[in-house]
């Protein structure tokens, strides 16, 4: 019993990474119309700036997120600038089309490049704390699981507020709906666009720093990321972008229990089967709208 | 004079859309453009707006070249668009809708006041600005799109068939609001199928068939041309008698 428990536990920590990754794919899914497979090396690039942090100048983990939130804000803004941004023109089918292809071909030469930067090796953020938690009934809750699942809380908290409650939020969630109705109201899309791609990474740069002090990672995890990213946005529907948050503990609890009765091997397949399960029964999703 | 299109032509791929246009809307002035269904009236507005570019011509406001300015600065020159089906942001509240159309600098200088005006014209808006717009009737809809576009303060006001959809006492105070920022000084430019209810409202017309306008005359000239009549108002010569 206890072990169920603790592997259900486990599986809501983890879920919320997955949470808040997918929201970022989300965003910028909802926003730009377009699909960035590269968004799980997003992912893997916040775990080592997580990692070369603590490493090189000692500070912690979590901490270090006051770094690395803007930095991989701007690196979605180059990005966006760089590569994203010439599609955004394009019509809606051929944008989509276009941004697998680019996102595709940019997934590679992250990856490609982390590998012969940092090498293959695997790492990972062992701080001082991270063995310790407490107890409670025989479930252990580890301090630093902990801290991950109330920073990504406060993440999402952040996010919608920005998005429900300021002028630029208020223009973000227009642009998605509308673009051209946003136009005629004086709102430059271009410019939000580049904003929402760089908070779209930014928000897989928290699900990377999050993903250090939880595991061990190597160059190639952006595209388990990337999957699993899209499995919750599509669990969650395209429309609703902080149901991914929800999707998201929704997967990191089906895994827990694929791991317990099936074991942790087939981990992947159960969340694709309930990607496809979801999209046969519910195609828009558990909290999109028909 | 306020808005004045030249020569204007547009086109989607091979096919024109809008064959050398030229017309006016004098300031203070509502003008009418009346055609049939694809005749390139939404075209028009669009090129005016610059979400559509022109392939020929010019449009200029006070005299000054507006089709080299980005789209979503147009509201900054005073120029709002209600446009065709409504556009208002579904999934948005009735007082988001009006934020977001208060979202130029243009409507931020004068924010307060023009809330004010909108909530004055449309009482309803008020009652149900918590509302999704998605919500709404037609009629609430249109409403909100009209003051979407007025809480910017707009000098010209361009409509896309505001009473498109609409049950008939719904049109009637649709235009009879229309009639009402008018008065407040507002240029109207409106697109309209119900060619009698805009002829009846508007002090000067076009009509354009095919892309090319093809009439122009004094709204009240024309709700007696017998042309006209037939064509666009529904009668048949014989039935008349
Ligand atoms: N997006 C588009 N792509 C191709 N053709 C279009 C498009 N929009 C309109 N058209 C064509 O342009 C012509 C004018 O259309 P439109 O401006 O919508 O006319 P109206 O508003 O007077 O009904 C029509 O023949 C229509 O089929
Ligand atoms: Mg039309």
């Amino acid at each position: 019993m206890q072990t169920i428990i603790q592997n259900l536990v486990f599986g809501l920590f983890v879920g919320s990474i997955y949470g808040i990754g997918a929201l970022g794919l989300s965003l910028v899914f909802g926003v730009l119309k377009l699909l960035n497979v590269a968004h799980g090396e997003f992912v893997m690039i916040g775990a080592y700036a997580c990692y070369w942090i603590f490493v090189g100048l000692g500070i912690d983990p979590f901490l270090s997120l006051v770094i690395v939130l803007p930095l991989m804000f701007g690196l979605g803004l180059i990005f966006n600038t760089l590569l994203f941004e010439p599609l955004t023109r394009l019509e809606t089918e051929t944008k989509i089309r276009n941004s697998l292809l680019v996102s595709f071909g940019l997934g590679l030469v992250l990856q490609n490049g982390a590998q012969l930067w940092w090498t293959g090796d695997e790492r990972s953020v062992q701080t001082s704390y991270a063995g310790l938690g407490f107890n409670i009934g025989g479930v252990v809750f580890p301090y630093t699981r902990l801290a991950t699942f109330a920073l990504t809380l406060i993440a999402i908290f952040a996010l919608w507020f920005l998005l429900q409650h300021t002028r630029l939020g208020k223009a973000i969630r227009a642009t998605a709906e509308d673009w051209e109705a946003a136009t005629q109201a004086g709102i430059n899309i271009r410019w939000i666009y580049l904003v929402t791609f760089g908070l779209g990474v930014a928000c897989a740069g928290i699900a990377g720093v999050l993903l250090a002090v939880t595991f061990g990672f190597q160059p190639n995890i952006g595209f388990v990321w990337t999957l699993k990213a899209l499995i919750v946005v599509v669990l969650a529907g395209t429309g609703s972008v902080f149901g991914a948050f929800p999707a998201g503990l929704l997967l990191g609890l089906a895994e827990a229990v694929s791991g317990l009765t099936i074991g942790a091997d087939y981990r992947e397949v159960v969340g694709l089967l309930l990607f496809l399960t979801v999209l046969l029964v519910r195609p828009q999703g558990l909290f999109g709208k028909e | 004079m306020m808005l004045e299109i030249q020569e204007l032509s547009a086109s989607y791929g091979d096919l024109p859309a809008l064959r050398q246009v030229s017309l006016k809307a004098d300031a203070g002035k509502i003008v009418a453009l009346i055609g049939p269904n694809g005749a390139g009236k939404t075209t028009l507005l669009r090129t005016i707006v610059g979400l559509h570019r022109p392939t020929a011509g010019a449009v200029l406001l006070d005299g000054k070249p507006l089709h080299h300015i980005p789209a979503h600065q147009i509201i900054e020159h005073g120029i709002a668009l209600v446009p065709e089906g409504r556009r208002l942001f579904g999934g948005m509240t009735v007082l988001e809708n009006l934020q977001v159309g208060a979202y130029s600098e243009r409507a931020r200088k004068v924010q307060a006041q023009a809330f004010k005006q909108v909530f004055e014209i449309f009482p309803v808006l008020a009652e149900r600005r918590d509302s999704l717009a998605r919500t709404l009737s037609g009629g609430m809809q249109q409403m909100l799109a009209i003051g979407r576009a007025l809480v910017a303060s707009p000098r010209i006001l361009l409509l896309d068939e505001p009473s498109l959809g609409l049950a008939p006492i719904m049109v009637q105070n649709i235009f009879t609001v229309v009639q009402r920022i008018n008065r407040d000084g507002t240029t109207v430019f409106l697109v309209e199928q119900n060619a009698r209810t805009a002829l009846e409202l508007a002090h000067d017309a076009y009509i354009l068939e095919q892309g090319r306008i093809v009439g122009h005359n004094s709204a009240a000239a024309m709700l007696k041309d017998e042309q006209v009549r037939q064509a666009y108002l529904g009668y048949g010569g014989k039935a008349e008698g």
